[in-house]
């Protein structure tokens, strides 16, 4: 949203609230199913909902909503469908590349990825860090140099800018 | 019944096996006599026969409570009797982290377990300093890294006697020389040094067939440390 050159400027957004809804998809945080999505197909009660995967290898099961992690992806179904038509649903949005494609699901992937690594892992990836740094930090040497050769006209206009 | 006083009835009979004929004995065999059992002895004495028969070899005055006396299975091994276990994650070959003692910290490749149970090592001694030795495996990290070694033949001279520790010679305090005589040092011996080049150089030979030689060596050559936050239990290695 533009705030026309003022920063700190609160702006009339819209938020994205995720409800809790028939055709939700949440990403289980507790539990057996622990970092499965699933798919709200209904609501039990205040705490409870109707809970299936069939896409994600999780039965159709009764979850607490403290369980359970809203995403920001629905599917539209029919309240307490089957099990066969959540599938359809899912298969049709595309639901499973939607989430790897997700912020969210691949920042799993590289903490699960960083949590695999051998010694020797570990290792190499310093080694290429320290070299990455040094390119960065030779670049920055330059910059810095050729500012600080610059004759000072060129910095003041610089800065006013 | 089957049988009646310790013969098979006739219907039973019938079905018996036929009896195996027995061949006839050598002559040989016929003439020699079989030794007696009982003999009879004079015995002195009026009114009581005079004769006496006894047996000609006395029945054993002690029966032992077991016919096959079984050996009792001795618990307590020596030493050089214990089965020698090795930690699955331990394969010839296996870049391990030591953890404890002089080398403390140094990534060391794992040769083999020696009889006594303990790993036989080596850094390679060019690249970490730690030289061909022995470690208890339960001051080792096995890391999942692994080198080909099954090129590698190592000297059949390297066994525990080889690595056992030799005492050096005190020295003597004689008259006026307490202070003269020095303590004894310890020398490599030239046959480890030796040793020690011909594995390492082939050791260098299967590590750089690998693919990240450049890495490994690099690898071997540092040491390890944990920094923030990580926790061994959570790690892999």
């Amino acid at each position: 949203q533009s705030t026309w050159g003022f920063s700190g400027v609160p702006t009339m957004v819209k938020k994205e609230t995720r409800f809790v809804e028939v055709g939700r998809v949440a990403y289980i945080a507790h539990g057996d199913d622990k970092g499965k999505l699933c798919v709200i197909v209904d609501v039990v009660d205040q705490n409870r909902a109707l809970v299936d995967g069939p896409c994600t290898n999780v039965n159709r099961k009764i979850l607490n909503f403290k369980a359970m992690h809203l995403t920001k992806f629905t599917i539209t179904i029919p309240r307490s469908c089957r099990n066969r038509f959540v599938r359809k649903a899912w298969e049709k949005e595309n639901m499973t590349q939607k989430w790897e494609e997700s912020t969210w699901a691949k920042k799993i992937a590289n903490r699960e990825l960083r949590a695999s690594l051998t010694d020797f892992d570990r290792f190499k990836l310093m080694i290429a860090k320290q070299q990455r740094n040094r390119l960065i930090r030779n670049e920055f040497c330059k910059l810095k140099k050729a500012w600080a050769k610059a004759p000072k006209k060129d910095k003041k206009a610089a800065k006013k800018k | 019944q089957r049988r009646v006083h310790g013969a098979l009835t006739p219907s039973w009979a019938k079905m018996a096996p036929p009896k195996a004929v027995a061949k006839p004995k050598a002559k040989q065999e016929a003439k020699v006599q079989k030794p007696k059992r009982m003999i009879t002895k004079d015995i002195g004495g009026d009114k009581n026969g005079g004769k006496r028969t006894v047996r000609a070899s006395r029945l054993p005055r002690y029966y032992p409570t077991e016919d096959r006396p079984r050996k009792i299975k001795n618990r307590r091994l020596a030493f050089s009797q214990h089965k020698r276990r090795l930690r699955s994650s331990i394969t010839p070959g296996t870049v391990l982290i030591t953890v404890a003692g002089r080398h403390k910290g140094k990534r060391v490749v794992f040769l083999k377990q020696l009889n006594s149970g303990l790993l036989l090592v080596t850094g390679p001694y060019h690249l970490n300093g730690c030289p061909l030795r022995r470690i208890n495996q339960i001051y080792v990290i096995a890391t999942k890294t692994r080198i080909d070694i099954s090129g590698v033949k190592l000297p059949e001279r390297l066994n525990d006697q080889y690595f056992k520790r030799t005492k050096l010679k005190k020295p003597k305090h004689s008259d006026g020389e307490i202070f003269d005589t020095k303590k004894e040092e310890y020398t490599v011996s030239d046959e480890r040094k030796e040793d020690q080049v011909t594995v390492d150089k082939q050791l260098t030979a299967a590590i750089k067939k690998s693919a990240d030689k450049k890495y490994l060596f690099a690898y071997l050559g540092a040491m390890f440390a944990l920094g923030n936050k990580q926790y061994p239990h959570k790690m892999v290695f």
